[in-house]
């Protein structure tokens, strides 16, 4: 189970996590699970505009995510955002139906770029997935400040002369920095459940913004290492146990803090 | 004169089989999207109304793999998962988001396992596909019936609670305060959401479910502030759009030498973002000759109703 290619997987599986932990921590604290799904699976279309192209796949992926966040970012300056973001996937997607008509494409490789292909990374895939995993890490510290503050109170944020437009943009972007790295490895439908499951469970836990951010590294850290072994075992699709692990991590972390709760009332507090 | 008509019309339009599916099929289903849908807009349920469409899929994935009629399980499972939205609390704001996600996180495990076990058994080839981009060209009439019957269904149940629904999407707490069971309202409404998209995902695919639900919606949102305008403006972009879609797509095939043709969800979602777009330009233009008091009607980005 660690030998040779199962040791790549290893490797860009955690740093899948550790992004996914990151910057879905911010996706849970903003509630933008939305645009948290649509950019990896407009980015999809990106993909399938390689494959026809003839060009990298990660190319493709990296172009249409931040095409993704651009579009997602600035239809939503002048609408609502949740239609935005509706508006946008179905653009993407649309666009990536029109591409796959034009190839030849199989559908084993159409299912590992929706599902991840864990055990299709290979060793050279390692170093452009951990650059750019660091890119997207940098710039959540960077902007992690005035982040942090409108997304807990935007009123304040806004007094204080933060645009939330602007940082809006700038977490989208993130997003899609986050989908350029993880979509080859857990695939366009799966690092949406790794960004929500594991960061709610660890915001159920704790209220503390640092200890929440670890929390939620630690617990998706955790999904995946697991759900590589249960896919190693079985032989059934990682994304399953990603899908699977993500909710069952969230029913604990509500558990938790209900039984908490009830034990404080309990107590009296 | 005839020129004209057949550079529009490429001969054998109106003829074929599978143009009248699409045509018949297509109309329905955008009418039950398009009223459905000022509701998911005007409730700020856009999330919640695309995951549907992928929970949908995890349910016809799942029939497809034990050989079940695939309406079952694309409506069953659809009906499951907004059951669910709503226990976790789709109700309340600060949840409506996580609640969602973490059902659609769920249901695409769920899909990745049915997908995985439908091609390894080799029941089907092009199965993701079909259960994730879906074709309106491949529906057959034997659907129709069904289709029909479930739109019919879902309209009905906007329909019943048509009153108590707009009080209760415009402010919960007048509603509550006058008696209207918002909850209950909530969740008739949920249900009609949750049948509407799922049929439409199996008729059309789940690329369109999404673009006729919310497209029509929003544009006809933003041409009228009435809610009885804005479902008729709705229903006429929506079904306007898929014919037009489905004209262009059947068109395309005779563009260019190679006969390829373009995929009719492309042409479709194409329409309706633009006339997104234009509806936009509309209100750009009446809020600069409107006077600043009418100004404040549209809720900014992000804001909840």
């Amino acid at each position: 189970m660690f030998t040779g290619f199962m040791m790549d997987a290893w490797i860009t599986a955690t740093i899948v996590a550790v992004v996914a932990g990151v910057v879905g921590y911010f996706v849970v604290l903003r509630g933008s699970a939305f645009p948290a799904h649509a950019i990896p699976k407009g980015a999809f279309a990106g993909a399938a505009a390689a494959s026809l192209l003839g060009i990298s796949t990660l190319v493709g992926l990296a172009v249409f995510s931040l095409l993704g966040a651009v579009g997602i970012g600035s239809l939503s300056r002048r609408g609502r955002n949740d239609v935005a973001t509706a508006l946008a996937l179905v653009l993407m997607l649309a666009l990536g139906a029109a591409f796959l008509s034009r190839t030849t494409e199989y559908e084993p490789e159409i299912y590992s770029l929706l599902f991840g292909e864990i055990l299709g990374v290979s060793s050279s895939a390692i170093l452009p997935v951990a650059g750019l995993a660091v890119v997207c890490i940098a710039a959540v510290a960077i902007i992690y400040r005035p982040l942090l503050l409108s997304s807990i109170v935007p009123d304040i944020a806004e007094a204080r002369g933060i645009r939330s437009a602007r940082i809006d943009m700038c977490f989208l972007l993130v997003v899609a920095l986050a989908t350029a790295v993880a979509v080859p490895v857990v695939g366009a439908l799966l690092i949406f459940s790794l960004m929500i499951g594991p960061p709610a469970a660890a915001r159920a836990l704790t209220s503390r913004p640092v200890l929440a951010m670890v929390l939620a590294v630690v617990i998706a850290l955790i999904t995946v290492w697991a759900a590589i072994a249960l896919s190693y075992q079985y032989n059934w699709p990682i994304g399953f146990f990603v899908g699977a692990l993500g909710a069952v991590s969230y029913a604990i972390g509500r558990g938790w803090s209900a039984w908490q709760g009830s034990v404080t009332a309990r107590q009296g507090v | 004169m005839h020129q004209v008509y057949t550079a529009v019309f490429e001969p054998g339009f109106f003829g074929s089989p599978q143009v009248h599916v699409a045509i018949t099929i297509g109309g329905v289903v955008a009418i039950v999207c398009a009223v459905v849908g000022v509701f998911t807009v005007m409730r700020g349920q856009s999330f919640a109304g695309h995951s549907l469409g992928d929970v949908s899929a995890a349910g016809g994935s799942g029939a497809l793999l034990i050989g079940l009629n695939p309406v079952a399980g694309f409506v069953g499972l659809g009906v499951v998962g907004a059951a669910v939205m709503d226990m976790i609390g789709i109700q309340r704001l600060r949840g409506r988001d996580l609640a969602t996600g973490i059902v659609l996180g769920a249901a695409i495990g769920l899909s990745a396992l049915f997908l995985y076990l439908t091609a390894t058994t080799g029941a089907t080839t092009g199965a993701t596909q079909q259960v994730l981009f879906g074709s309106i060209f491949t529906t057959t009439s034997a659907t129709i019936g069904v289709v029909a019957a479930l739109g019919g269904l879902a309209l009905a149940g906007v329909v019943m609670v048509y009153r108590p629904l707009l009080l209760a999407t415009i402010s919960p707490d007048v509603a509550a305060a006058r008696g209207v069971p918002v909850r209950l309202v909530g969740m008739i409404y949920m249900l009609a959401l949750a049948v509407s998209v799922g049929l439409s995902s199996i008729a059309i695919g789940a690329i369109l479910s999404t673009a006729l639900l919310i497209g029509p919606a929003a544009a006809a949102l933003r041409l009228t502030s009435r809610v009885g305008w804005a479902l008729g403006v709705a229903c006429v972009i929506g079904v306007l759009a898929t014919w037009l879609g489905v004209l262009l797509a059947y068109d395309s095939y005779y563009w260019g030498s190679a006969h390829l043709g373009l995929p009719v969800s492309f042409f479709i979602v194409a329409v309706i973002f633009v006339t997104y777009l234009a509806s936009g330009a509309v209100t750009a233009r009446s809020a600069r000759t409107a006077r600043p008091a009418e100004l404040v009607k549209v809720p900014a980005a992000g804001t909840e109703v």
